[in-house]
């Protein structure tokens, strides 16, 4: 349910009246009306961008509320009833009395709304003043102002790190290429840097003009004009030092607002099911009030003449009996109205309130690394947790890190190994991560901050503002340092590479001799073809959060630059940090490995200006000191891990790309000669092509060279000579590691030129460009000579294959769906266990008509294997389908079928499949098998299947927060997924489930004894306890309880949930809240009712006593009876409710202590009732205790029978299940041991009985009936 | 605090490189390691097994038992004499009353029943009348009252509550008291006689105070004005209640049981909780330990028949009653007791022949690790 504010559809309403649906967008600069007053701005329809997510306002915040509160069936339902109560006919004792019930529910749920829409306008607020920088006509310069400050029409500059306030159409950067890089993590969770091009006509900063640029106006599919010179809100500038530009659109006109749907609201199964019972007890309310009614009007018909106790109306007059029949029934509704569980569900919020608390709170489930907890994003769907049947995965950055490890490269067919690497692979993920933690360390700055450097940075106009500016810096020095571990791409797996001992002295021996040579040439290419940039570290790509700007500091810098923008004015800016930068390496001892010209001022100093210069003079210093691989380290910046991988594989072969500027690529050689490249064009990658070239000229023999990587058939397509056959085999031999090849071309000088002048049509050609200019690169990209290929392995997280198995146990069916290509998938699902090697594997790539036979083929030998494999092994039958296959599979003559194999399959696999096919997948199966879905994932493809599901869980991980904006539950690990589910899932489950039914329990209990008076009174709806106590016991006495049940309870510990992950099966099959349990919470409920009441009806019958009287022991007994229920529901008292304390002898305290002072006090204060002294009177009669004794334990008897009875006849078979259980289906010894401690201990079938809760006794009996006994 | 510089430690155990983060206090957002936070509180898991369910039951049977015997015995001991007079039969003395029946006939119709007593009453016997298929506890019969001006508001007094309707007001004058409750009040008198076995008979002398409650009689029924002894003077602006044939100053000669705090009007105004009820009419007190309070031998019960049951069929008794600690007589309780104590300690038996059973399998079962 998405929610819109009536506020803003009002407001859309009249700004569309204004302004008529035109498709285009017209902005004028604000800069020659900033004098002007707001209304005669020329942006002025636009919207600010000040955004607000949170729904209410101050003075609206109670209506509105309200209104959404009676969205809610149940309040209105209440809130009907308590109108009710003001009709007179219906005799109600006291009308205002029933308000209040109803009163304090949507009291407490406003202050829970308004809490919550609370914290939305703290983040807004804290998102709308973070600072950011708008040209001032007046001052002539960029001011600093606050993101909500900015309006449609400014000019903005962001700089280097920052994140982008609003959809800017670039006009200027630092770059003399008119390119700024921009990440858009945060929007669409891809980290690589997209480029963004100033507009044309805009190289230098525009002053003072009034721009009129059209675009189309906002909404999701924003193409045309101005996409790739948009800066899009929520991105953040990367790799260029400032940019600036004007505003286009603002605050929730921005693409990331649009695409940001808010909040979402899910509905549980549990609830879902829970609501299906509130309509049974309406029901039953309805056939209670009917028989009320009826029995009325029979019984008024059996009187010849009135009776002094049957009061007339006003007049004297008797109503009919069958009229009065039928205003009892509405009576009777309000009499029993309480089985309708009012509080039930501001109960439930409150325990998912607690339960999202202390699954937040849970330490296992926070990531050290990045700091962050579990997130729980939607607050209601806590217990669908511990429903879980399928679970979708997504593969790359989910199941694995997405740090690609440099694994093996074969050069001149033959093939290095690198073993090493591959060991220190195993090192790294057993050893408990201690050599990262430490490679991190190094990494880090000092975290002393040299003071000195910075004040000579400061000398001059600045001296005043030293020490804050040091203050300031430290304190990002502070963040830099936090956010060093969170370098893209840079953790050790991808930096360090252990060379092969037999390639090194290989290209030792070539260096030494020829100084050419395939070797040298295949390193070359891995060093220079890429887009890696190389930048400083300060410049590195850091997480920032969004409260990193400290404000504080930022002014302060903001003084700095002002003073630079006013000197420099425009592009000078670089300069004027180059030349700082010269005077500090002045003092420096140690040489600067590189050379610095003026025009590799883009790529070097993409630096963060707001660092103040201090920073970047102590990370050159750090570089030189902490060396990693015995020379200087080098910081690049990849568009993709795999970049990074294998630059880094270069660089550990002494080919070092030490810098990239647009026309230059130096690449320092082994022997610590320095070799300058020209570039002459490069051939970015795209996915049709699947390649990247770079044309570069050769320093020493001026030849034109083309070095191409690729996938392997993109590459081996287009070799010119068929040389290498065993090169090929190897590679396919690699299938599991994602390969990457490597081919050289010399394009003689003539061929070059011609195909030059082409290309450059091609590039300023207006039509059919891409079309062009892809012929063009695939006219130059052939006939190459393979150098090598080099095998790149993206590493499985941390216990991922313990993970799936832990959930397979726990019977949830695992499915990946990757968009790679099946080999890869394949191999990463046989390593993260999720296919086994004695699996049968079905791979579907094939044609319609192939598939169909296929599939049909495949679930006949299906049943088969069913047949002889025996209930107690899973069939093992893996499926691979890929995209194409997929949506075959999916069409309507297939999808039946496929469903039903796929129900069979242990695995499905999904490769090559788009976001959409895999949301689609996930639909399919949540609709055809109504199972409850779960997907999981890291990036923005993810964000469709995540939505799709049940549950959605977001790993927040390498990849940006897309996924995890979309998702219900966030995590950091894939490995918090199996705690995540099998501890928290089961436990919010059972607790909720438990709670639920309790609650029904308990109401229905209660009203009965309202309703079994009814057959002694005339039906006449009389209570006969006083109203205020039955609104206390429901509200205060017996609500307590429950809730901190549904909190705290713990079935069964985390240890024993984890070790037997099978325990997850209960709430898989919803074993805890079945319609059963429910129907039988309700038998329950009326005998313990009708012990309630006839105990003391007997007791009492034909003597003296009065209604209230006769009510109090009831009252008393019913609550005895309710609380003692929960002791015996309960199974493990948590110190903080101990049985004796707040979950029992609290509510009895409390309802003995206000009955006591309610009746002691009230003489004439609620007129139809009469409780003065009734309690105390009842108290000092030792009949009242004999009643109330004996209706308690007649009342708990069968249900206290009923448990234990169930353990003795479990506890016949606990041992046989045992038996089996270890010896047939248990794997490993590990598991064995922790069952052993179980049962090894003196009261193990105990211990069994709490495990299993008597949901297993069938499937005991199965098993023993299939003569497994040993 | 405290709980930080604990996670802190921890910290230290197991990563040892977020120490080396500066050492400074970076505040980080890793939950606190408590044993509530982290649902480690110490628990107590009640198990239910043999061990502790047996005994359980064979408790609670040997608990009930006797006190199911106890109560028994107690409500055996109870003497009670019930008699019927409403009139319904032919033979009835109190035939003609009940069926020229009116609440307004001027000339009380008298009638007299003979009853024996084969067991003496030993110490006080309690009077009741018992009104049978009579709904006091209609809900808008129980509503019918109006507390505060019986608790002798003034105002109310003037001004009765709209509950009270239609029995508010009479002739423009508000009723005191009003209400149905009131208007209905059962006004039988009834009077006993022991008959000698010579034939004289000797009218037994009845306590009429005292049978309504305390708290009733002193805090929650009052007379309006109280400071003023003279009651016809505080009511003179009231009507009597429709049904009434005296106005409520005139209940009573006594000025202590007169008004509102008439204890029978009281003990009336306390709702029966069921259909079939009794209510305490006097008390006859016990005169010394040597003579029985109601020695055994013929009585004559002499009522002054007003109160009209035959339209609803209603019954009227009179109950003579001894009482003991747990009231009047009535043995379901201690059957109760006696049956479910039976119930529990048969249960613990079987349940004590399954456990030895099948309990003795388990022990022996070892598993090889």
């Amino acid at each position: 349910m998405t929610w819109t504010n009536p506020l803003t559809l009002l407001r859309h309403g009249w700004t569309r009246h204004w302004n008529p649906d035109r498709p285009v967008r017209t902005v004028v600069s604000n800069l020659p009306f900033e004098d002007l007053k707001k209304r005669e701005q020329p942006n002025r329809r636009y919207e600010g961008n000040a955004i607000r997510t949170n729904k209410y306002r101050l003075w609206s915040f109670i209506p509105m509320n309200l209104f959404e509160q009676f969205h809610r069936m149940a309040n209105i339902y209440f809130v009907g009833l308590a109108i009710l109560n003001f009709v007179p006919v219906v005799n109600a004792f006291q009308p205002e009395v029933a308000l209040i019930p109803i009163c304090i529910i949507l009291a407490l749920t406003a202050v829970k709304d308004g809490w919550e829409d609370f914290r939305r306008y703290q983040t807004d607020q804290q998102l709308n003043n973070t600072p950011c920088f708008i040209f001032s006509r007046k001052q002539m310069c960029f001011v600093e102002r606050r993101w909500k400050d900015v309006r449609v029409g400014d000019f903005v500059r962001v700089l280097s790190n920052e994140i982008i306030p609003a959809d800017i159409l670039l006009l200027h950067t630092s770059d003399p290429n008119g390119v700024c890089h921009m990440e858009t993590a945060n929007l669409d969770g891809e980290t690589s840097l997209k480029q963004r091009k100033v507009v044309p006509g805009f190289s230098s900063l525009v002053r003072v003009l009034p721009i009129t640029k059209y675009l189309e106006r906002p909404d999701k599919r924003r193409t045309g004009f101005g996409i790739d010179s948009l800066l899009l809100r929520g991105c953040m500038v990367r790799n260029t030092d400032d940019a600036a530009g004007i505003v286009v659109y603002a605050g929730h006109e921005t693409k990331s607002m649009l695409n940001n749907s808010g909040p979402r609201y899910k509905r549980s199964k549990i609830e879902r099911k829970m609501n299906t019972d509130v309509l049974f007890c309406v029901v039953l309310l309805f056939f209670m009030c009917l028989i009320g009614a009826l029995g009325h009007a029979i019984w008024l018909e059996t009187f010849s003449s009135m009776p002094s106790y049957i009061v007339p109306d006003s007049n004297g007059n008797y109503t009919p009996s069958v009229l009065a029949g039928f205003y009892m029934f509405f009576t009777m509704i309000i009499l029993l109205q309480v089985m309708i569980p009012v509080s039930l569900y501001v109960s439930i919020e409150l325990v998912k309130m607690g339960q999202i608390f202390f699954i937040t709170q849970d330490v296992e489930l926070y990531d050290e690394e990045l700091d962050r907890r579990v997130q729980c994003r939607a607050l209601n769907i806590t217990e669908d947790l511990g429903q879980i049947q399928y679970v979708f995965s997504d593969k790359t950055g989910t199941l694995t890190e997405n740090k690609m490890v440099f694994r093996r490269c074969s050069v001149m067919g033959t093939e290095y190994c690198h073993e090493e690497n591959a060991a220190r692979l195993a090192v790294i993920s057993g050893a408990n991560e201690e050599e990262e933690v430490t490679i991190y360390q190094q990494t880090k700055l000092p975290p002393l901050f040299p003071l000195e450097e910075l004040q000579d940075v400061h000398t001059g106009d600045k001296n005043h503002a030293n020490t804050q500016v040091t203050a300031a810096s430290r304190r990002r020095s502070k963040v830099a340092a936090e956010a060093q571990s969170d370098m893209a791409f840079s953790s050790p797996l991808e930096t360090v590479v252990v060379p092969d001992r037999k390639l090194i002295l290989e290209v030792d021996r070539q260096m030494a001799s020829i100084q050419t040579g395939p070797y040298l040439d295949f390193f070359l290419a891995l060093a220079i073809c890429n887009t890696v940039l190389v930048s400083s570290v300060t410049a590195q790509r850091q997480r920032v959060r969004v409260n990193v700007a400290d404000l504080a500091g930022a002014e302060r810098v903001g003084d700095v630059l002002r003073a630079l923008t006013h000197s420099t004015k425009t592009c000078g800016l670089g300069k004027v940090f180059t030349s700082m930068k010269f005077f500090k390496r002045g003092g420096e001892t140690l040489a600067d490995p590189f050379s610095i010209d003026e025009d590799e001022s883009d790529g070097f100093h993409s630096s963060d200006v707001s660092d103040a210069a201090g920073q970047k003079v102590i990370s050159s210093e750090r570089k030189v000191k902490s060396g990693l691989s015995g020379s200087e380290e080098v910081c690049y910046e990849a568009h993709s891990p795999d970049e990074a991988a294998l630059i880094h594989a270069a660089k550990a072969y002494g080919f070092t790309m030490m810098e990239r500027t647009p026309h230059y690529v130096t690449v320092k050689l082994p022997d610590e000669a320095l070799l300058k490249f020209e570039v002459l064009d490069i051939l970015t990658f795209d996915s049709t092509r699947r390649r990247m070239s770079i044309i570069v000229r050769h320093p020493h023999t001026k030849e034109i060279i083309m070095y191409t990587k690729g996938a392997d058939s993109a590459i081996m397509e287009r070799l010119g000579n068929v040389f290498s056959g065993d090169k090929i085999k190897c590679v396919e031999q690699w299938c599991g590691w994602k390969a990457v090849c490597f081919s050289l071309k010399v394009i003689s000088e003539q061929e070059f030129r011609a195909w030059s002048a082409v290309r450059q049509e091609a590039l300023s050609a207006i039509e059919e460009k891409e079309e062009r200019l892809m012929e063009t690169a695939n006219f130059i990209e052939s006939s190459f000579t393979l150098l090598g290929a080099t095998g790149i392995e993206d590493r499985l997280q941390e216990s991922v294959p313990e993970t799936i198995q832990a959930l397979r146990r726990a019977g949830m069916q695992v499915w990946v769906l990757t968009g790679d290509k099946p080999e890869t998938a394949i191999n990463i699902a046989y390593s993260c266990k999720l296919l086994e090697h004695e699996d049968l594997v079905f791979t579907f790539s094939t044609s319609r008509k192939v598939l169909q036979c296929q599939l049909t083929n495949a679930s006949v030998p299906e049943q088969s294997l069913i047949s002889f494999t025996g209930p107690l092994m899973e069939p093992s039958i893996g499926l691979v389908i890929d995209g194409p296959t997929l949506s075959m599979a999916m069409s309507d003559e297939l999808v039946e079928l496929f469903v039903e194999l796929c129900k069979h399959c242990r695995a499905v696999l999904c490769c090559r499949v788009t976001p959409l096919q895999k949301s689609a997948v996930v639909k399919l199966i949540r609709q055809k098998l109504r199972v409850m879905t779960l997907a999981v994932g890291d990036g923005a493809n993810d964000v469709n299947m995540i939505q799709a599901a049940d549950v959605g869980i977001g790993v927040s991980g390498q990849e940006g927060m897309q996924a995890v904006m979309a998702s219900d539950f966030a995590i950091t690990r894939f490995k918090h997924l199996q705690r995540l589910l099998l501890v928290h899932g089961h436990w919010c489950y059972s607790r909720l489930a438990n709670m639920v039914i309790y609650f029904f329990y308990k109401n229905v209990a209660y009203v009965n004894l309202l309703f079994w008076y009814q057959f002694f009174c005339g039906f006449s709806a009389t209570a006969m306890i006083d109203y205020w106590l039955m609104i206390f016991f429901n509200l205060f006495f017996t609500s307590a309880p429950p809730i901190m049940f549904g909190i705290m309870e713990k079935e069964v510990s985390d240890s024993t949930l984890l070790s037997l992950p099978e325990l997850y099966k209960r709430g898989q099959h919803s074993e805890g809240y079945r319609r059963s349990t429910f129907w039988i919470a309700i038998l329950d409920a009326f005998y313990q009712s009708l012990v309630c009441f006839f105990i003391p009806y007997w007791t009492y019958n034909g003597s003296d006593i009065g209604i209230f009287a006769f009510g109090t022991p009831m009252n008393t007994v019913s609550l005895f009876t309710i609380i003692l229920h929960l002791a015996i529901e309960i199974k493990s008292w948590v110190s903080l409710y101990t049985p004796l304390h707040h979950c029992t002898i609290t509510p009895v305290l409390v309802y003995f202590i206000v009955t006591l002072a309610y009746s002691a006090i009230c003489i004439s204060c609620n007129p139809p009732s009469d409780p003065y002294w009734i309690m105390h009177k009842q108290m000092a009669d030792p009949m009242f205790y004999l009643v109330c004794i004996l209706t308690t334990v007649v009342a708990l008897l069968p249900s206290y029978y009923n448990k234990f009875i169930l353990c003795v006849c479990i506890y016949i078979y606990i041992y046989i299940y045992i038996y089996i259980y270890i010896y047939m289906t248990l794997e490993h010894k590990s598991s064995l041991k922790s069952l052993g401690y179980i049962c090894s201990n003196s009261q193990k079938y105990i211990v069994w009985v709490k495990i299993i809760d008597f949901s297993f006794m069938p499937k005991i009996i199965r098993i023993l009936s299939k003569d497994h006994v040993p | 605090m405290m709980a930080s510089s604990y996670s802190a430690k921890e910290e230290d155990g197991h990563h040892s490189g977020s120490a080396g983060l500066g050492g400074t206090a970076i505040r980080t957002r890793k939950p606190d390691n408590t044993a509530f936070k982290q649902q480690r509180l110490p628990a107590w898991q009640p198990i239910l097994t043999a061990g502790t369910v047996l005994p359980a039951f064979f408790i609670i049977g040997l608990i009930f038992i006797p006190i199911g015997i106890g109560l028994f015995v107690t409500s055996n001991n109870i003497k009670e004499f019930e008699i019927d007079y409403t009139g319904t039969d032919m033979s009835s003395p109190c035939f003609n009353c009940s069926q020229s029946f009116s609440w307004n006939s001027t000339t009380p119709c008298r009638c007299v029943l003979f009853f024996s007593l084969d067991q003496p009453f030993e110490s006080n016997v309690f009077m009741y009348y018992g009104l049978s298929n009579f709904y006091q506890n209609h809900r808008r019969y129980v509503k019918s009252r109006d507390d505060s001006q019986l608790n002798g508001d003034e105002r109310s007094l003037k001004e009765p509550s709209k509950e009270c309707e239609p029995y508010r007001t009479n002739e423009n004058k508000p009723i005191a008291p009003c209400g149905a409750i009131a208007n209905s009040m059962f006004n039988d008198t009834l009077d006993l006689f022991y008959i000698d076995p010579n034939g004289t008979q000797t009218q037994i002398p009845f306590i009429k105070k005292g049978i309504a409650w305390w708290t009733d009689k002193h805090v929650k029924f009052r007379n309006p004005s109280s400071s003023n002894p003279n009651l016809t003077a505080v009511f003179i602006d009231t009507a009597k209640p429709v049904n009434w044939r005296k106005p409520v100053y005139e209940l009573d000669t006594d000025p202590e049981n007169n008004g509102f705090i008439n204890e029978d009007f009281i003990v009336w105004m306390r709702t029966a909780a069921l259909p079939t009820f009794r209510k305490l009419y006097r008390i006859i007190q016990k005169k010394n330990n040597m003579t029985p309070t109601l020695p055994r031998g013929n009585y004559s019960l002499e009522v002054t028949y007003n109160y009209p049951v035959r339209s609803f069929e209603g019954r009227k008794r009179m109950i003579l009653s001894t009482i003991s600690w747990m009231g009047g007589k009535n043995p379901f309780l201690g059957i109760a007791y006696i049956t479910v104590g039976s119930i529990c300690f048969f249960l613990g038996v079987v349940l004590l022949f399954i456990h030895h059973k099948y309990g003795n399998r388990n022990n022996s079962s070892d598993i090889p690790n």
